[in-house]
């Protein structure tokens, strides 16, 4: 059994950890003498100012009281938190890559190079005709995909209403949908957690602009049906999204394209394991069929005779993203894949399945659904999944994403990746087992073993303090 | 191979599987044989040093310019202190905070990132995070749209908006009916005038950028925040933290949002890599997009912070969230955040005021030279100028990469000069080649 002690830098007399910068060496400077006129000038300026030795050791301690992937286990249902190769922030470093955006193509040739081989390599893996890399997250991948299909119906003269998305969905679907635009039509789940053929058929119809799907879904289940789900939502006109928050699932088994869908998201901070960075950046290059290629974002990569060059697709969406997207992050992606090749993507999948599984069949809480693929979500029961999540991270891991997807009661969707070994499966399973045993009023004071105690949620939201100004305000 | 990242021995899998109940691993796939994938990517894989050589040989052909460009992407010094620090494995691989008590950390440097952006703003509330400028914008004229005091469908943009940026916003501004249109610059500055002609009552918002795309500080922002409140508009600015270390307070010429890209500190070119800065005022606290993150108490009572408000967030609100942002750039604001308290106040209005010499200095000296007229534009420029050349623009363009210098070609015979630190000792140099270039 593993436990876990976070580093916590506490200021016991001032009843809070690490003080903030502000507190620790602030500085107001009046604006004299400037070489603007006076009334185009702000008054002064108040910010910390630490000097150099101070400024390492206050982020230092506050990456101590900060858990990544390369503290422990880290399966968190969705996100795919698995290893970041470190050489591919060298990669990503290399001088050459640092060019401003509005360089002529002919002077970043190696760039558009990079671009176009990272645009080959996205579609040959999701089986799609022309790749973009332009969104800088999976969100905004939706949001270019959804708005690819607007531009498609319109483009047709078929203007239409609804975008269908499961209730297993992530929320960024529905929030996708609806700023394109579009009413959202909610699908519920069949018995066996998959898409409901029946209640698919019922919902489908010409105002439907599209189906958002997932695959494996987030339950970690392969929807069976795929072809027949296609074959509903084209001959109805719509389109098929494919979200590919779970593509690390399936790398080398089976590919969005040959299952029918037309457009598609990559989450490069999942599949291919660039850094989430503590909530971004990420990037999230989408995908389509060769008869959407005229709707992708100004501008496209394309070969020339001995180079490359950028274009605007005919009927281009436009721009989704002020340059070229996230560009580093996309150098890392590049790496990632370049360094694994066929086999090394294929084992990854499978390595991760694998993980999954075997994590399964040893948690000590009903698993209801299956046969899973890279994550399951578990029922937390009697017990409240929140409290489980808190009782777990005193045992050296972080726990799985808790409460979603709702169809399960008290979810805990976990995902541990192939970056886990079978050891550190073990002791997630022993956390898991810990937890499970301990009784609620222990789980209600959980955790004891990080930088901070339980932190009160309701309060943050009911009087919001969002910046060191709010503090002291409030005092 | 198998994955290099994959810790499992041959004999670890073989007891894992026993332990599922599986001969074989492809058991596990659940995949209909009708669609199942038996080709190869024809991807070959690599050594690490291979990959990085491959790399290096790839961006090799990218030119080797001195690059004096800006126009919304710029380069100042980074110091050695921000790669070390948020390159700390803690920071760079966690994930969102949605457990706080391992995440004091990041999100007591979130929690610092908006304080930065509350004093130099005078705004009340800071978001964590959007992607860049483009897409923060298209943030603002949704929550414009959503704000219940203004009723208009058209967002007004300078009409010297890059394009790229108009797009952008074109997308957010689809789906909620929202047109957009523009209003005249005069002079490299908005026309007050002709945007007083230009707005009624129609208008949600009207946007203004300080410095312009063109380099130019805006002297009339109050009278525009004044006409953008007298048609129950909303006041949207656009800048960038070093300028709001010198400039005029948003909150003090009646700015109700301001964007931005702070990634101007933090983080050096990238090809249009950014952080999206979203700043506004208390009363839409419940419209901001993004996460939040607040100060609360543990249960030791110690002050403590997490992720608030999250009822406005896709994961929670679903179809009914302020955005769909889920990933954004909080890596990037952290190196921001880092570089800002590295500056200093001293420092930051140093570098801001280094900005506005600089270009002015610059444009002294290409006016100089014969065939050259800088600055275009009259008043005070921050970062870059605008100059008019004899020759054709494209042709001096294409000359002075030939010299090794890339600058802008903004008209027909119009170029544009960005400047800062990070080029000043090649700043002889350019000025050389364009008395060369323009003979």
């Amino acid at each position: 059994m593993t436990t876990y002690s976070q580093a916590s830098w506490t200021d016991e007399d001032a009843e809070r950890y690490e003080p903030l910068l502000s507190e620790k060496a602030s500085e107001r400077v009046d604006i004299e003498d400037s070489p603007l006129p006076e009334e185009l000038t702000r008054d002064s300026l108040e910010l910390p100012a630490p000097a150099e030795p101070e400024l390492a050791r206050h982020y230092t301690r506050l990456s101590q009281m900060n858990y990544g992937v390369e503290s422990g286990p880290f399966p968190l249902g969705s996100c795919t938190m698995k290893y970041n190769p470190s050489f591919t922030e060298d990669v990503a470093a290399l001088p050459a890559a640092a060019v401003h955006p509005d360089r002529p193509d002919r002077t970043v040739q190696g760039t558009l190079g990079l671009s176009h081989r990272l645009q080959e390599y996205l579609g040959r893996i999701g089986g799609m005709d022309a790749v973009t890399l332009q969104p800088p997250a999976g969100a905004a991948g939706e949001f270019t995909g959804i708005r690819i299909a607007k531009a498609h119906h319109r483009h047709n003269d078929d203007e239409r209403s609804e975008v269908v998305i499961p209730d297993s969905a992530h929320g960024t679907n529905f929030a996708t949908a609806a700023m394109a635009g579009y009413d959202v039509v909610e699908l519920p789940s069949g018995e066996d957690g998959r898409v409901d053929i029946d209640a698919l058929d019922a919902a489908v119809g010409e105002e439907t602009a599209a189906l958002m799907l997932t695959n494996p879904n987030t339950l970690g289940l392969f929807e069976r049906d795929i072809e027949r789900i296609a074959d509903i939502v084209h001959d109805a006109g719509g389109l098929l999204y494919y979200d590919g928050a779970n593509l690390n699932a399936l790398l080398g088994r089976a590919r969005p394209g040959d299952m029918g869908f037309d457009v598609m998201h990559y989450n490069v901070h999942k599949t291919f394991a660039t850094p989430h960075g503590g909530g971004g950046p990420g990037a999230g290059p989408v995908g389509v069929t060769e008869g959407l290629a005229p709707f992708l974002p100004d501008p496209h990569v394309r070969r020339t005779d001995g180079g490359y060059e950028y274009y605007r697709p005919d009927h281009s969406i436009g721009k989704v993203h002020g340059y070229y997207g996230n560009w580093p992050v996309l150098v890392k992606t590049f790496a990632y894949i370049a360094r694994l090749g066929d086999s090394g993507l294929a084992d990854a999948s499978a390595k991760a399945v694998l993980n999954a599984n075997y994590l399964a069949e040893q948690v000590p809480y009903e698993v209801p659904f299956g046969p899973f693929h890279h994550e399951f979500v578990a029922s937390a029961g009697e017990q409240d999944a929140a409290d489980v999540a808190k009782g777990m991270l005193d045992h050296g891991v972080h726990p799985p994403t808790t409460k979603w997807p709702e169809i399960v009661d008290e979810a805990l969707m976990t995902e541990p990746t192939e970056g886990e070994s079978r050891r550190s499966l073990d002791q997630l399973a022993a956390a898991f087992e810990a937890v499970h045993s301990e009784d609620d009023g222990t789980l209600a004071s959980a955790p004891r073993r990080t930088a901070a105690g339980r932190i009160d949620q309701v309060s943050a939201a009911r009087s919001p303090r969002l910046s060191w100004q709010a503090l002291d305000s409030d005092d | 191979m198998t994955s290099p990242y994959a810790p499992h021995t041959d004999a670890e899998t073989e007891a894992m599987l026993d332990a599922v109940g599986v001969d074989d691993i492809e058991a596990l796939f659940d995949v209909p044989q009708s669609v199942a994938f038996d080709g190869e990517f024809g991807i070959p894989e690599h050594g690490e040093r291979e990959v990085r050589r491959e790399a290096a040989g790839l961006l090799g052909r990218n030119d080797d310019l001195t690059e004096f460009l800006g126009r919304g992407h710029y380069t100042h010094y980074v110091p050695s202190v921000v790669d070390d620090l948020s390159s700390r494995s803690e920071f760079l691989t966690s994930y969102t905070q949605y457990q706080p008590e391992v995440a004091q950390g990041f999100l007591q440097a979130l929690f610092e990132y908006q304080s930065m952006l509350v004093e130099l703003t005078g705004l009340d509330v800071a978001n964590c995070s959007m992607y860049d400028e483009a897409t923060a914008l298209g943030e603002a004229a949704t929550l414009a749209q959503r704000v219940r005091s203004v009723s208009g469908e058209t967002i007004l943009v300078p009409d010297h908006l890059r394009e790229g940026k108009r797009e952008v916003l074109a997308n957010y501004a689809d789906g909620p009916g929202l047109a957009i249109e523009s209003y005249p610059m005069a002079d490299g500055q908005t026309d007050v005038d002709a945007l007083a002609g230009t707005i009624d009552g129609d208008v949600a918002m009207v946007y203004a950028e300080t410095p312009t795309v063109r380099g130019v500080i805006e002297e009339r922002l109050a009278d525009v925040g004044a006409l953008a409140d007298d048609h129950d508009a909303l006041f949207c600015l656009g800048s960038d933290p070093v300028a709001l270390a010198l400039l005029e307070r948003p909150a003090d010429v009646g700015a109700d949002v301001v964007v931005g890209d702070a990634a101007s500190l933090g983080t050096g070119t990238a090809y249009g890599f950014g952080l999206g800065m979203f700043v506004t005022r208390e009363t839409y606290l419940r419209q901001v997009p993004g996460r939040l993150v607040g100060a609360s108490e543990d249960s030791e009572g110690r002050r403590a912070y997490t992720l608030t408000l999250q009822t406005r967030e896709q994961h929670i609100r679903k179809e009914r969230a302020t955005s769909n942002i889920c990933t954004n750039q909080s890596w990037v604001a952290l190196r921001t955040a880092i570089h800002a308290a590295w500056l200093g106040p001293d420092g930051l209005v140093d570098l801001a005021e280094d900005c506005v010499t600089r270009p002015r200095d610059l444009a002294a000296r290409f006016d100089d030279v014969t065939g050259v007229q800088a600055p275009v534009h009259d008043g005070h420029h921050f970062r870059e100028f605008v100059a008019r050349t004899d020759r054709p623009a494209r042709a001096v363009v294409e000359d002075l990469a030939a010299a090794g210098y890339a600058v802008h070609a903004v008209g027909e015979h119009l170029i544009q000069v960005s400047a800062t630190e990070v080029t000043a000792e090649a700043e002889d140099g350019l000025v050389g080649a364009i008395t060369e270039v323009v003979k």
